[in-house]
């Protein structure tokens, strides 16, 4: 088979499916138990440093 | 010992610009040789100049601003720059005359019309990109900017970029690709400056301190990577000579035209789009002072937005040499971005939720709610106008030119506007902005140019496309194409006219936002108490 036969193939078939399921497990990922929690934790990052970085003192990330 | 090759460096690349200028096969590219003369022999002065220098400490502790001071600055400019290009091509269209005889070749229509959308697009629109998304990429990472001083390389490499690629246009040195006209030479300098701004980006995001990386950074890396990707695929081009800014691209026929608009439409998606979602991530969360409505619909929104956006350039091609089946799937994708763009629309929107008041209050808001609400407009339009069917009226009319200007003045410029207004006084220490009246001002002018904007495109773009289409009896075809040049004029006087409207929006911002650096009170940096009130 031809390069380009086999690729539009490939395409629309094996990794349609894998790009589709992909992004269904990212939907599926979103609504995991406990993501509201982290999720509100998250979106609260812009209003936290505002002015300057987090101190380089203290180790690992807060 | 570093500026020792500095040195070496940019004496090389001086040397090799006056011999590209000797040789120099046009005038473009005679043009472009010499700039880069002007710039690397200039910077190899500033470099000689400040060897015995120190250089002072790079503080970890504060966030680098100054590159993004220089940027607002560059985004004001730019984007006079180009809405007063854009006016002036309006006019050229209604009234030929301002084609004048003696810029013939130079400032005709042909020539200021590339100038005016790359204006707007990369000038205005990249410089607000490249400065928000440092702004941006800072605060929720809570780190300093990586790279210590590549940002101000990226932000000085972008503006060269665009002086080149202006200068291009008007000397002659395009190759004709929409949103792509730089040539091959500029494109190579573009590249090495967007490999730099990713860098910056990516290590920025690496080196953060917080667990988690924000839903605004996923949006401007998506763009940032996308970009990159189409950006090199659309210009794979062999130069005719080395010494001239000809150059051949790789692909032919279809296939070329396919990833021109794969290219073309990607860059609205992925420049247009994505990149000012970043910004409206962002902003509209700080200027409500709420977190956003959803996060979960945010992350759904993001992949939704990049898993579809790919497909649907082959809506550009509808009735041409490009097989059915392919622009039958650029038509379905196109269709089913309905529902990414509406949900991060709502998701923007509902962030107000429970402080709907501020719109009434605040001029910045409403601006910003003004641009959720054009890019709800222009994404609904645009899927049905990739509809075949509706495609073989309004392709190739005004109609398009119309949906073009609402995406682009009401959602990205509007959006740009309100991010400007919030990062100025942020930015200079300022206690607020010198005046909101003006930003009301500028909020009215500029919804009511877009709708005389748009609307006068939606009636001449129907009517062209109607009176493209009309028969007689026996099969004749009715109009002219000068019949419909000359039905239009009404409406390129009114089109005209929204443009100065949002052009006088845009100076008025400017006047408003020297003044709140000039004039506005500063910031209280001491600690004070504040007494309540008995």
């Amino acid at each position: 088979m031809e390069t380009y036969s086999f690729l539009r193939e490939f395409a629309d078939s094996w990794m349609l499916l894998f790009l589709f399921v992909v992004f269904i497990t990212v939907v599926i990922w979103v609504f995991r138990p406990g993501s509201s929690a982290e999720y509100r934790e998250t979106s609260s990052i812009p209003f936290r440093y505002d002015d300057a970085p987090a101190a380089t003192q203290d180790e690992g990330r807060t | 010992m570093i500026n020792t090759v500095k040195l070496i460096v940019l004496g090389l690349i001086t040397l090799c610009a006056m011999i590209a200028a000797n040789y120099a096969r046009d005038l473009a590219y005679m043009v472009h040789a010499l700039i880069i003369v002007l710039v690397s022999g200039g910077l190899f002065l500033w470099v000689l100049r400040g060897v015995d220098e120190d250089k002072p400490a790079i503080l970890q502790s504060e966030y680098m601003d100054g590159v993004i001071r220089a940027g607002v600055v560059a985004t004001a400019f730019w984007g006079v720059v180009g809405f007063l290009v854009g006016v002036l091509i309006a006019f050229q269209l209604a009234f030929p005359v301002l084609n004048f005889e003696w810029a013939e070749g130079l400032a005709n229509f042909g020539r200021l019309r590339p100038l005016h959308t790359s204006a707007v697009i990369f000038a205005f629109g990249g410089n607000a990109l490249i400065a928000t998304s440092f702004y941006v990429v800072q605060r929720t990472c809570a780190a300093r900017l990586w790279g210590g001083n590549l940002a101000w390389f990226v932000f000085w490499g972008y503006q060269l970029f665009i002086v080149l690629a202006a200068t291009g246009y008007l000397f002659g040195g395009t190759q004709s690709k929409e949103y792509a006209e730089p040539e091959w030479h500029v494109d190579i300098w573009l590249t090495i400056v967007w490999v730099a701004y990713l860098a910056v980006f990516l290590g920025t995001i690496i080196k953060r301190r917080e667990k988690h990386i924000y839903v605004a950074n996923w949006f401007y890396l998506g763009f940032i990577v996308t970009v990159a990707m189409l950006h090199l695929v659309n210009n794979m081009t062999v130069p005719v000579s080395i010494f001239g800014s000809k150059s051949v691209i790789l692909w032919s026929g279809v296939q070329d035209a396919m990833v021109q608009w794969w290219y073309g439409h990607n860059a609205v998606g992925f420049f247009l789009t994505a990149g000012f979602l970043g910004m409206m991530y962002y902003f509209v969360p700080k200027q409500a002072e709420k977190p956003v409505f959803s996060y979960k619909l945010s992350i759904i929104h993001f992949w939704a937005l990049i898993f579809l956006y790919i497909w649907a350039g082959p809506h550009h091609l509808h009735y041409t040499a490009l097989p059915d089946w392919a622009s039958t799937l650029g038509m379905v994708f196109s269709i089913i971005l309905w529902m990414p763009s509406w949900g991060g629309m709502i998701n923007g929107l509902m962030t107000l939720q429970g402080a709907w008041d501020k719109l009434r209050t605040d001029p910045i808001i409403r601006m910003m709610v003004a641009s959720l609400a054009f890019y709800g407009m222009s994404t609904f339009e645009g899927p049905m106008m990739s509809i075949r069917a509706v495609n073989s009226l309004s392709h190739y009319t005004d109609w398009t030119i119309g949906h073009v200007h609402s995406g682009a003045l009401g959602w990205n410029g509007l959006i740009t506007f309100g991010a400007l207004y919030y990062l100025v006084p942020v930015l200079w220490k300022r206690e607020r902005l010198y005046s909101l009246s003006l930003v009301s001002w500028h909020f009215w002018l500029a919804t009511i140019g877009i709708v005389l904007y748009a609307s006068s495109m939606w009636v001449t773009g129907i009517m062209e496309g109607l009176m493209w289409r009309e028969v007689d009896a026996n099969g004749f075809l009715v109009n002219s194409f000068a019949d419909t040049v000359a039905a239009k004029f009404p409406m390129y006087v009114v089109r005209g006219l929204g443009g100065v409207m949002y052009l006088a929006g845009a100076i008025i911002m400017c006047v408003n936002l020297w003044l709140t650096v000039r004039k506005a009170p500063a910031q209280e940096t001491s600690l004070t108490v504040a007494v309540p009130a008995e």
